[in-house]
């Protein structure tokens, strides 16, 4: 299944934020977007998402989800958005409630998915008793019960510390080596852009418009290895070099607004 | 860009002096008996008064003198009486009230029809004192418990209310984006997020309601009833009973007590989360 930014625009009132975004997420691929701050990229993301209906434009899927999926687009969210009064295993289970599962079939999909993730220990603890990289895990495991198509992630990594970053960034590697599942994943970090993404949407300040579509040359196991270092890091200058101006201005508007 | 500040002279010659602790107060803790002490303290002084006549007991009877009242009181059976009749007021008049709240406050919290139209209405007839009304309320449903447990509910419904959509505003958004990101129904997000979401304030208003019915209940009794705390209270008064005031005064007071002992007890069982 593909998923498809077909000409999006939107406006928040009288601020143009998107204009005119056109890209193709096709089956398995992850897509990187990023951008100055305020170029639109949550918005971009929550539109893609159905969350939040563009001015002009629209989201559109190209073919089948998995037939087994049961929310081909599934969200891991910056802050997490976890219940603080469900444990672990019933937010992970919150996403099947509505579903036509059986208790049981639930039961063992948000089984997978804890021990996918880690979890299985913890499946009774309440998210203020996890970490942050826990609870972000928690948010994972439950986009994962869903047999997602597409993962939407908005800076799932930016609440985190430099630590817990890294390890969370080898789970995301990890369950995206197969290519079974595809992911838009906002951010700021080129380095994590450059180590999970197929294609990286460059998007100029805002309004938030294409600048640059920049492919990664290389499949997600070579950039662990320390000899792809040097290319990821020049790819992240390429980039860098192609935003800088704009975050340096942007950076002064926020500060002025 | 950030410049480096100009270097200083080397100080390498100096005594070193220990930086300054500035962080003290500003964490009041209370400590587990001393509310108990100063309120064993406050009755002692108040008894040591009392018995050495330094105080009219006419104008404020001793502790002992209210407790040996309390006591006649329930030999007699009259607390019971005047208690029951007061207990089943405030019960039915804050259960109708509560229910009638929840039901609107849920509905400007989730509706903009009933947000427009109900916080119009709540704004103008909440600052309105409930008991203004207990003529008219009697005046339309007669003189009995109704007018009383009407004027109860009354009071309960708007701070009720008014409680109950603050707390469904105050639940976060992005449970409810992450909830509708996954396709989840209107009504289990309601039951599922906004329900447990708004249960602190819905709770802490339960607080406010459960004194606004006390309240209430006794100014309804010293308005218009035979029985129940306040009219005791009242006749009490005028008799110049004032050990038998202080009495119901103390009931009350313990009344309050406990229903707010019992809504703790509900935050901890429902809360447990926080």
């Amino acid at each position: 299944m593909d998923l498809i930014s077909n000409h999006i625009s939107h406006r928040f009132g009288d601020l143009a934020v998107l204009d005119d975004v056109s890209f193709t997420v096709s089956a398995g691929e992850v897509v990187a977007i990023v951008g100055p701050s305020g170029c639109g990229k949550s918005t971009l993301l929550s539109i893609l998402g159905g969350l939040l209906q563009p001015t002009s434009g629209a989201p559109e899927l190209r073919g089948s989800p998995p037939a087994d999926s049961l929310n081909p687009l599934t969200f891991v969210f910056q802050d997490f958005a976890l219940l603080p009064w469900a444990t672990v295993e019933e937010n992970v289970e919150f996403s099947l409630l509505h579903t036509p599962l059986s208790a049981t079939q639930r039961r063992a999909l948000v089984e997978d998915a804890l021990r996918r993730t880690g979890l299985t220990d913890f499946r009774k603890t309440y998210p203020k008793q996890l970490s942050g990289g826990m609870r972000q895990r928690v948010g994972i495991s439950r986009a994962l019960a869903v047999r997602p198509a597409i993962l939407l992630m908005d800076e799932p990594l930016s609440a985190l510390d430099s630590q817990t970053r890294e390890l969370l960034m080898e789970d995301f590697v990890r369950l995206l080596a197969d290519g079974g599942m595809g992911a838009v994943y906002v951010t700021h970090n080129l380095e994590e852009a450059a180590r999970l993404a197929d294609r990286i949407v460059v998007l100029s300040r805002r309004p938030g418009r294409i600048r640059e579509v920049v492919s990664v040359p290389m499949t997600r196991a070579e950039r662990g290895e320390i000899a792809a270092r040097e290319k990821l890091l020049a790819l992240q200058n390429q980039i860098w070099s192609l935003i800088r101006n704009e975050a340096i201005d942007a950076e002064r508007e926020v500060q002025h607004a | 860009m950030l410049d480096r500040a100009p270097a200083g002279t080397s100080v390498k010659d100096e005594a070193a002096r220990r930086v300054r602790f500035r962080g003290a107060g500003f964490v009041p803790a209370s400590s587990r008996f001393g509310g108990w002490i100063a309120l064993a303290l406050v009755i002692a002084i108040w008894q040591a008064a009392g018995s050495t006549g330094l105080v009219n007991p006419l104008f404020l009877p001793a502790p002992s003198a209210i407790a040996r009242a309390i006591y006649q009181l329930a030999v007699s059976g009259a607390l019971w009486q005047h208690l029951s009749a007061s207990l089943l007021r405030i019960g039915v008049g804050w259960l109708l009230g509560t229910a009638a709240g929840v039901v609107v406050g849920f509905a400007i919290g989730l509706s903009r029809l009933a947000r427009s139209v109900g916080i119009t209405f709540i704004s103008a007839l909440f600052p309105i004192p409930k008991i203004a009304l207990l003529p008219l309320l009697i005046l339309w449903l007669g003189i009995g418990e109704e007018p009383k447990i009407a004027t109860i509910a009354l009071g309960v419904f708007f701070s009720t209310a008014i409680s109950v959509y603050s707390g469904v505003d105050a639940v976060p958004r992005n449970l409810i984006r992450m909830a509708q990101s996954f396709n989840v129904p209107f009504a289990t997000i309601v039951r599922k997020v906004i329900w447990p979401g708004a249960l602190p304030a819905i709770l802490a208003g339960f607080r406010i309601t459960a004194s606004v019915a006390l309240l209430l209940v006794v100014s309804a009794e010293m308005i218009g009833a035979q029985y129940g705390i306040g009219a005791f209270v009242l006749q009490a008064g005028n008799l110049m009973q004032t050990d038998q005031l202080l009495a119901g005064v103390v009931i009350l007071s313990v009344f309050g007590l406990a229903v707010g002992k019992v809504i703790g007890w509900l935050e901890t069982r429902l809360l447990h989360w926080r």
